[in-house]
C-alpha cells in the first residue's frame, strides 16, 4: 500500500508566526515538523494543546488539530481529550511560566497521572509574553523589571519536580542544539505516558544568553553533558571529563585520572530515580547540566487506559447500560388510571 | 427473612397528611430513617417531600446543638410541594435535638422523645439548664410521648450479642418503628432496605429488624397512643413512580441524556458540597460509558471537560459557588470555543465558604455575569428534585443545537430534597441530535467557525481528515476561526455570541402561568423555591386574591412571552433565597417594576411567610382599588 509520505512543510499551517526575531521557538517548530512525519501518525490525529505565553501559540502554527486554552491549565485540556480519545497524539506546549506557576499543581498530577501525552516546555527563564518578569527558573538575584534589587525566589527545577511527581519520562534539551532536540522529541514521543522535555530557549529579548553556556557551541561541551543509557558519564570539548558517583553525590572527574569503570554508567530506565534525580540537580557553574534522556521507565499503566479500561470491564460485567432498566431499579410503584 | 407488616388493632383515623421531623445527634442515622420514611410513604402512593437538614461538620460535638441533623418529610394524600411549614410531629433522640426544633411543632403536635437521651450530661451540652421536656409549656403545648428507646433496644437487640456501643446504634430503626406505627407505614421496603445493606452482617441485619419490629411492637402496646394515623395515597398522574433526589435526577438525566444523543460522558469535577452527589451517583453508571474524573481542582475539572467537548464527547462539570468562581476563565474560553458542554452549578449559602449544607439562590448573578468579558451563557434552572432530570436533558439539547456550554443551576434544597418522579417512558425523551462533519465540503479552506440558522458552528471533531483546526482563547476571524484582532470582527463576534444565546428563546417552551395571564399579582419565582410559591399562590387565590404564579425554568435567555406577562399584571412580586437577583435582570430587562421578598437566611421560604408577604400586596391593592 502506497501512503502518502508527509514532509515537515505539510505540519505548517497558513498562519503567520509571530514571534520576535531571533526567538529560540523556531527552532523547537521547525524540529517538531521533522520529526512528525517521521512518526507515522496522520496529522488529523495529532493535537496541539496550549496554554498561554509565547510558547504557547504554537498550536496556531501546526496544521494539525489544536487548542490554545487558558493559562496554567493545558494539561487539564489534554486530560479530557486523551481520556476521550486515546486513539489521538496530544502534545502539550508550555513555558516556564505557564507550567511552574499557574499550571504548577496541574504539570505535577498529569505527571503523577501518566496520562499518555507529550509536553514539551520551553524554559527560557523570563517571562516573555508579558514582558520581562522574573520567573519561576530565574536564577536568583536576577535583575528583571519585576525585581529591580535581584529576585529573591530559589529556582524551580522543572526536570527534579517532574522526578518527584514520579514522571516516566524526563529529558530535556536545547533550541540551538537542533539534532539533540529532534532526537529527543522522537522518543518522547515514542513513550507512553506522560514525557516531559525541557528545552532551553533563548529568548533573544527579555533575557538574552541566559543559557548561553549551555546553548553556544564553544562553550556547551564543557558546560553540557549528554546523557545516553548505559553510556558513561563523559563531557569537555576534549571527552577528558567525567562524572563519578561517591557516596551520596556526583562529583567531576578528569578521565585521565580514574579507572574508566569509575564513572557513573547512565541508566534512563532504572525505576529508582534516586540518581537520575542527583543528575536533575546538577547546575552550572558547578556542574555540567544534564540533556538528553535522564529517565524513562516502561510498563506503567497510564490513566487514559485505565479510565476506558474500567468502562470495558464495567460493560462487561453488566452489560450495556439500559435506561428503562435503570429507571426501574429499586423500588417502584404503580399509580393505575 | 419474613418481609411482613402486622397489622394493627387500634383505632385508625385517616388525615390527607402528616409533616414529620426526625432529630438527633449526627450520626444518629436520622437521614437514613427520614429517607427509609421517605421511600416508605412514597411506595405507600403517597406524595412525598423531604428537607434534610445537617451541620457542615462531619461529626459536631455530640450532643450539641451545632451537632443536630434533622430530616423532614411530608406526606399527603394530595399533591404537595413543600415539605411542610409546621411539624405534626418531632421525633428528637436528645435535648439538643428538642431545643433546636420544638419552636417548628404545632401546638397539639407529636413530641416523641427518647428518654434516655436525656440527662444531666446531656443538658450540659445542650446548654440547658434542666430537663426541657419537664417545661410546663411543653406539656401544655404537645402530645409529649417519652420512650426509652435506648434501653428498649438494648433489650429487643439482647439476642444477637452485639456490643452495646453497636446495639445503641440500633435505636434510630427502633424509632422508625415507633414512627412507622404511628403513621401505618409498611414495614416491607425498610426489612428489604436491611437485607441489601446488612445482608453481610447477618447479627447486624437481624438486631436492625429487631429493634425496628420493637419500636412498632412498642406503639402497638403502649397506652400513650390510643390511635394511629392513615395517610390514602395521592391522586397522582397514572404511571410508574419511584421516588427521586434531586442529585439523582440530575445524574440520570445526563446518563439519559448522553444515551439518547449517542455519546458517552465525561464528567470532570472536584468534590464539594451539595454538588458531589452527582459524582458520586455517576460513578456507578460506567456501564453506560460514564467516565468520571476527580480532578485535582475546580479548573482541572473544567478544563478537561473542555477539552473532552472539544474530542466530540458529551462533557460536564459540577461544582457549587466557590468553584463555579474558579471555573470562571474557563467558562469563557467554553464560550469562545462554541463548543457543547453543561456546567452545574448546585447552590448553597454563600459568601466564600459561606453555608455548605445550607441552601440559597444567590449565584444567579454569578452565573450569568461571572465571566470576564462579554461571554454569555444560557442558563437553565430545575424547580424540584425530579425536574432536574428534565432540565438536564435541556440543558445538553440546547447546549448541541447551538454549540454552546449551557448553566445549569440548581440548589441545596433541590439537590438533597426527593419527590415522586414519574417514570418517562423512552418515546418521551426528545431526541437529540449530535452529528459532526466528516468531510470537507464546498471551496476553499475548511471554516470552523462557519454558522448554521442557530448561528451554531460545526463540531468538527480531531481524527477527521481535512478538518484540521485551531481554536483557543484569543479571539477568532468569524468564518476561519484565525487569530483576529480586528475591531470589526470582535463585535461581531460578540455581537454574534450574543445574538447565538438570545436565539435559544425560539427553541424552548412559553413561560406557563399557574392563573389567569393577567391581573392584580403576579408572583414570579425560580428554581427551589417552586414549591412554596406555588402552594402560597394557591392558597391566596383560594383566599380569593387575583394572584396568578410564573415559575422560570428558563433564565437565559427568558421565556419570549415574558415581558407581556410582566406587564399584564398590576404588580410584579419575585420571592428570591438572595437579596433581589432575579428581580434586578426583570427590572433591567423589562423596565418593569418588581417587588422582591428576600430571605438569606440558609432556610426555604415556608409557605405561610410567602402567604403573608404576597397577601400584602393583593390587600394594598383591593383598597387602593376601593380608594
Amino acid at each position: 500500500m502506497n501512503l502518502p509520505v508527509l514532509k515537515a512543510a505539510d505540519f505548517a499551517s497558513d498562519q503567520d508566526v509571530r514571534w520576535c526575531p531571533g526567538c529560540g521557538d523556531y527552532s523547537i517548530l521547525a524540529q517538531m515538523k521533522k520529526i512528525l512525519p517521521d512518526l507515522g501518525v496522520p496529522r488529523e490525529k495529532t493535537v496541539f494543546v496550549s496554554g498561554i505565553g509565547c510558547s504557547s501559540r504554537f498550536p496556531y502554527y501546526m496544521n494539525t488539530y489544536g487548542m490554545h486554552s487558558i493559562h496554567g491549565r493545558a494539561p487539564t485540556f489534554a486530560t479530557g481529550l486523551k481520556s476521550t480519545r486515546p486513539d489521538l497524539m496530544v502534545w502539550v506546549i508550555t513555558g516556564d511560566g505557564d507550567a511552574l506557576s499557574i499550571g504548577g499543581n496541574h504539570f505535577i498530577h498529569c505527571l503523577r497521572r501518566n496520562l499518555d501525552v507529550n509536553i514539551v516546555l520551553f524554559n527560557n527563564r523570563i517571562y516573555g509574553l508579558t514582558k520581562g518578569q522574573y520567573s519561576p527558573t530565574s536564577s536568583e538575584g536576577q535583575v528583571t523589571k519585576s525585581t529591580p534589587m535581584g529576585a529573591i525566589d530559589h529556582p524551580l527545577s522543572p526536570l527534579s519536580v517532574a522526578l518527584a511527581a514520579e514522571a516516566t519520562f524526563v529529558a530535556r534539551s536545547i533550541d540551538a542544539h537542533v539534532q539533540h532536540l529532534g532526537k529527543t522529541l522522537k522518543a518522547a514521543a515514542e513513550h507512553k505516558g506522560t514525557s516531559l522535555v525541557e528545552v532551553y530557549q533563548n529568548c533573544n529579548v527579555f533575557n538574552d544568553g541566559a543559557m548561553a553556556y549551555a546553548q553556544e557551541r564553544k562553550q556547551r561541551a564543557d558546560n553540557v553533558i549528554e546523557l545516553e543509557h548505559g553510556k558513561p558519564l563523559i563531557f569537555g570539548a576534549e571527552r577528558d571529563k567525567g562524572i563519578r558517583l561517591v557516596g551520596s553525590h556526583l562529583e567531576v572527574v578528569n578521565t585521565a585520572d580514574v579507572p574508566a569503570d569509575d564513572l557513573l554508567i547512565h541508566d534512563a530506565l532504572d525505576p529508582n530515580p534516586s540518581i537520575q534525580m542527583m543528575l536533575a540537580r546538577m547546575r552550572y557553574p558547578e556542574m555540567p547540566e544534564p540533556i538528553g534522556v535522564l529517565r524513562s521507565v516502561a510498563g506503567v499503566s497510564t490513566y487514559n487506559d485505565q479510565i476506558n479500561e474500567q468502562v470495558t470491564q464495567a460493560k462487561a460485567a453488566r452489560g450495556e447500560g439500559d435506561l428503562s432498566e435503570l429507571f426501574r431499579s429499586g423500588d417502584t410503584w404503580e399509580v393505575k388510571a | 427473612m419474613t418481609t411482613s407488616t402486622p397489622t394493627t388493632n387500634k383505632k385508625i383515623e385517616s388525615v390527607s397528611g402528616i409533616t414529620v421531623r426526625l432529630c438527633g445527634d449526627s450520626g444518629d442515622g436520622m437521614q437514613l430513617l427520614g429517607t427509609q420514611l421517605t421511600n416508605t410513604s412514597a411506595l405507600a402512593g403517597n406524595d412525598v417531600a423531604t428537607f434534610p437538614d445537617f451541620p457542615a461538620e462531619i461529626r459536631a460535638p455530640r450532643g450539641t446543638r451545632a451537632g443536630v441533623s434533622g430530616f423532614q418529610v411530608q406526606f399527603a394524600s394530595e399533591a404537595i410541594f413543600t415539605p411542610g411549614d409546621t411539624l405534626d410531629a418531632l421525633v428528637v433522640m436528645n435535648p439538643a435535638a428538642m431545643v433546636t426544633n420544638i419552636a417548628d411543632l404545632r401546638k397539639g403536635g407529636i413530641l416523641i422523645a427518647n428518654e434516655d437521651g436525656f440527662n444531666e450530661k446531656e443538658y450540659k451540652l445542650a446548654k440547658v439548664e434542666s430537663n426541657p421536656l419537664d417545661a410546663d409549656v411543653i406539656d401544655q403545648s404537645y402530645r409529649v410521648v417519652k420512650v426509652a428507646m435506648t434501653k428498649l433496644t438494648r433489650a429487643a437487640v439482647a439476642e444477637h450479642g452485639l456490643s452495646t456501643k453497636i446495639a445503641d446504634r440500633c435505636k434510630n430503626f427502633f424509632a422508625m418503628g415507633l414512627v412507622y406505627w404511628l403513621f401505618g407505614r409498611s414495614l416491607d421496603p425498610t426489612l428489604r432496605f436491611i437485607e441489601a445493606k446488612f445482608g453481610k452482617k447477618p447479627d447486624i441485619a437481624a438486631a436492625n429488624v429487631a429493634a425496628l419490629r420493637a419500636g412498632w411492637a412498642y406503639g402497638e402496646t403502649t397506652e400513650e397512643f390510643g390511635e394511629s394515623y392513615q395517610v390514602e395515597a395521592a391522586e397522582l398522574e397514572p404511571g410508574t413512580y419511584r421516588n427521586i433526589m434531586g442529585n439523582q435526577a440530575l445524574a440520570w438525566g445526563l446518563i439519559a441524556a448522553s444515551k439518547i444523543s449517542n455519546k458517552e460522558m465525561f464528567y470532570g469535577t472536584y468534590p464539594i458540597t451539595p454538588a458531589s452527589d452527582i459524582l458520586h451517583e455517576l460513578t456507578k453508571f460506567k456501564n453506560f460509558g460514564v467516565r468520571t474524573f476527580q480532578a485535582e481542582d475546580e479548573i482541572a475539572a473544567i478544563g478537561a471537560t473542555i477539552g473532552a467537548a472539544f474530542g466530540g464527547t458529551m462533557a460536564v462539570t459540577a461544582s457549587s459557588g466557590p468553584g463555579i468562581a474558579l471555573k470562571g476563565e474557563a467558562m469563557g474560553l467554553g464560550v469562545m470555543l462554541e463548543l457543547p458542554m453543561i456546567v452545574i452549578n448546585v447552590q448553597r449559602g454563600g459568601p466564600s465558604t459561606g453555608l455548605p449544607t445550607k441552601t440559597e439562590q444567590s449565584d444567579l448573578l454569578q452565573v450569568m455575569f461571572g465571566r470576564n468579558g462579554e461571554a454569555p451563557m444560557p442558563v437553565l434552572a430545575p424547580r424540584s428534585p425530579g425536574d432536574c432530570f428534565a432540565m438536564a436533558v435541556e440543558a445538553w439539547r440546547i447546549a448541541v443545537e447551538c454549540m454552546v456550554p449551557v448553566m445549569l443551576l440548581s440548589d441545596g434544597y433541590i439537590a438533597n430534597g426527593s419527590e415522586p418522579w414519574k417514570i418517562p417512558e423512552m418515546d418521551e425523551l426528545p431526541t437529540i441530535l449530535c452529528s459532526h462533519p466528516q468531510e470537507h465540503t464546498g471551496e476553499g479552506p475548511f471554516l470552523p467557525y462557519a454558522r448554521n440558522e442557530n448561528l451554531a458552528r460545526p463540531w468538527a471533531i480531531p481524527g477527521t481528515p481535512e478538518l484540521m483546526h485551531r481554536v483557543g482563547g484569543l479571539e477568532k476571524e468569524d468564518g476561519t476561526g484565525n487569530v483576529s484582532y480586528d475591531p470589526a470582527n470582535h463585535q461581531h463576534m460578540c455581537d454574534t455570541r450574543a445574538a447565538k444565546v438570545a436565539k435559544i428563546a425560539e427553541r424552548i417552551p412559553e413561560q406557563d402561568v399557574n392563573g389567569e395571564t393577567s391581573g392584580d399579582v403576579l408572583v414570579v419565582s425560580w428554581g427551589g423555591t417552586y414549591g412554596a410559591c406555588h402552594t402560597a399562590v394557591n392558597r391566596c387565590r383560594e383566599a380569593g386574591h387575583s394572584v396568578s404564579h410564573a415559575h422560570i425554568r428558563y433564565i437565559n435567555p427568558l421565556p419570549r412571552n415574558i415581558g407581556t406577562l410582566l406587564k399584564s399584571f398590576k404588580t410584579v412580586v419575585v420571592p428570591e433565597l438572595n437579596s433581589g437577583q432575579l428581580r434586578m435582570l426583570l427590572r433591567a430587562e423589562f423596565l418593569v417594576d418588581c417587588i422582591g421578598i428576600n430571605k438569606i437566611q440558609g432556610k426555604p421560604f415556608a409557605v405561610s411567610e410567602l402567604v403573608e408577604a404576597i397577601s400584602k400586596h393583593t390587600s394594598t391593592h383591593s383598597q387602593s382599588k376601593a380608594g
